[in-house]
């Protein structure tokens, strides 16, 4: 395993300048997630438009690899339904812990994340936004939705 | 006496310190990760044990081994014996007037949660104080937390400045009519400040204040006499300290202990059992209930017997001219900040590089060997101080080299310019 497996250029890319940073106007949805052992910290502004995610931002700090994972979620979704964005959570997750899976076509730019697998200590800055998203789209009442940790 | 010419005996330079037959005596140091010889800079977490320590652990644990203080077979003799042998140890190091002044916990949090427990619990009442600073570790806060909310005492917490040092008048001006216990570190875990204990302990004693010191940073770095600094409890972990994990160290004063309710209770802590009534067992066992961790015991007593065996001063000045040199090589690199910058410092180096998060600069400098750590270090008030969610920090051992140091520098160097310091 070499560092240029976790950090390729899409993560150091998005990383320096992270896509839709920063407040959402008429947000629907706000949740925050923090990994407490990192200090890591984003909240996820979300803009539902029935069933589909019209618009999504985040804001917050955390390492590269979480800053890089938010950032290229918030491209991966924007526009999705709840069930095609959940179901995106799903293949993340199992990208992100198991060995055997694959990168799939459908991943995109996402699959640039593979390489934290080979990093256990860092999984969960990767998957500190997808649980984010996860919980703000279960919820039945998304504006409900508290504050998700992976600690 | 042959009177005339003879070649004045000057006193013999002392060997410097040779850091190469320390660095032999442990045998982590020897080993490669992802390739690379490892520099341990992670000794605030928990420093490494040296050979002496393993093999009294062996040693124990291969023929000594039995519950102490129960049977009057060989093998619990043997263990009992080793087991007190190892307070008389710690005794000693710390100048206790007595070995009954010694209380075996699992570390540094269970001393500190102990006396917040049997001594302050029983004699705080609504509308006490207990005073702390603003760059404990949270096994100094929360322990006073949980017994402030308990009997309405309040937490007071005494400010620290932008160098990461505590001004004593400040804390002083804090220690109130109802200031029941003053709680500070000895040493910082998060920015490495050496506090001024001794007035501090003084003052508070002036007051008639309880005082306990957190010594968990200060024992692997300086010797520390315990009636010299005069507080009434001194907490300390003998993993940082070249022993194993979970064995620690409450030293109490005996006018105190013998006024604190046990504990816990259980086996060991008692004299005599009855459903009616129990009579609790003389000091220090009446803190040690249960089988207690008689071979990390045994190993802090090893660690303690190396560290009467090797060169000290020595050692301290090394450590010294490490840190010394850590601040040199950071400091050079553009957008690297140092956090905590006291005048008296000890043992390590917190800092930041712009653009390149903590944690990333953990993972890049494993890559190359080199054990940091990076994240709040359990002083998230520390963090909130300065408006930073994490720091790296690399903390040092008498085994550590300049070279060690080195390669932090070029390490952390090669990260910040991955992570965009060269712009393009
Ligand atoms: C200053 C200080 N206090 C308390 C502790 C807690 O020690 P332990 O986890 O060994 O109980 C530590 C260790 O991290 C420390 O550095």
């Amino acid at each position: 395993m070499e560092l240029q497996d976790l950090y390729r250029d899409v993560i150091l890319d998005h990383n320096r300048s992270p896509r839709n940073f920063g407040p959402l106007e008429g947000s629907s949805t706000d949740v925050q997630g923090s990994n407490p052992l990192c200090g890591d910290r984003l909240t996820l502004h979300l803009r539902l438009a029935g069933d589909r995610i019209e618009d999504v931002r985040f804001e917050g700090h955390g390492c590269a690899i979480s800053t890089a994972s938010a950032s290229l979620m918030t491209e991966a979704i924007k526009g999705r339904t709840r069930a095609e964005a959940l179901a995106l959570f799903d293949r993340m997750h199992a990208l992100l812990t198991d060995d055997a899976a694959v990168p799939d076509e459908g991943l995109g730019k996402l699959a640039a994340l593979s390489g934290v697998r080979e990093f256990p200590a860092r999984v969960k800055c990767a998957s500190l936004c997808w649980h984010t998203l996860a919980s703000a789209l279960q919820s039945s009442a998304p504006e409900s939705v508290g504050a998700v940790s992976t600690e | 006496m042959s009177g005339a010419a003879r070649t004045p005996v000057r006193p013999a330079e002392p060997a410097p310190f040779d850091v190469e037959a320390m660095r032999r005596e442990f045998p982590v140091l020897t080993r490669l990760v992802h390739g690379h010889p490892l520099a341990y800079l992670d000794n605030g977490a928990s420093s490494q044990a040296p050979r002496r320590v393993l093999e009294a652990v062996d040693d124990y644990a291969r023929s000594h081994h039995a519950n102490v203080h129960r049977g009057v077979h060989t093998l619990s003799e043997e263990a009992t014996a080793r087991y007190e042998g190892a307070r008389d140890r710690v005794a000693r190091w710390l100048n206790a007037a007595s070995r009954t002044e010694i209380v075996f916990t699992r570390g540094t949090t269970e001393a500190v949660n102990l006396v917040a427990q049997s001594y302050a619990r029983p004699r705080l009442r609504a509308g006490d104080e207990v005073l702390i600073t603003h760059l404990e570790h949270h096994a100094n806060i929360v322990p006073w937390q949980m017994v402030c909310a308990q009997t309405g005492a309040k937490l007071v917490v005494a400010p620290i400045d932008a160098r990461g040092e505590v001004d004593p008048d400040a804390v002083e001006a804090l220690m109130g009519p109802r200031t029941r216990v003053f709680a500070c570190a000895h040493v910082s875990n998060a920015l490495g400040t050496v506090l001024p204990v001794e007035r501090l302990v003084a003052s508070a004693r002036a007051r008639g204040i309880a005082t306990l010191v957190d010594g968990a940073q200060a024992v692997p770095h300086c010797d520390v006499d315990v009636r010299a600094l005069g507080c009434d409890f001194y907490a300390l972990s003998g993993h940082k300290m070249y022993a194993p994990t979970g064995i620690g160290v409450l030293y109490g004063r005996e006018s105190m202990l013998e006024d604190m309710p046990p504990w816990q209770g259980g086996g060991d802590m008692i004299l005599t059992v009855s459903f009616e009534r129990t009579t609790y067992n003389a000091l220090p066992y009446k803190f040690e209930a249960g089988t207690p961790n008689i071979v990390g015991a045994v190993g802090l007593g090893a660690a303690i017997d190396f560290l009467g065996s090797i060169d000290r001063r020595g050692a301290h000045a090394h450590e010294a001219a490490l840190l010394e040199h850590a601040h040199a090589a950071l400091v050079r690199i553009p957008g690297l900040r140092l956090i905590g910058t006291a005048r008296r410092k000890l043992g390590l180096v917190s800092f930041l590089v712009d653009g390149v998060h903590p944690h990333d600069l953990g993972t890049v400098l494993d890559q190359d060997g080199i054990a940091i750590r990076t994240g709040h270090h359990c002083a998230m008030p520390v963090m909130d101080y300065y408006g930073i969610p994490a720091t790296a920090r690399a903390s040092f051992a008498f085994y550590n080299t300049f070279d060690e140091i080195d390669r932090l520098a070029l390490s952390v160097e090669r990260a910040r310019r991955m992570f965009g310091g060269d712009v393009v």
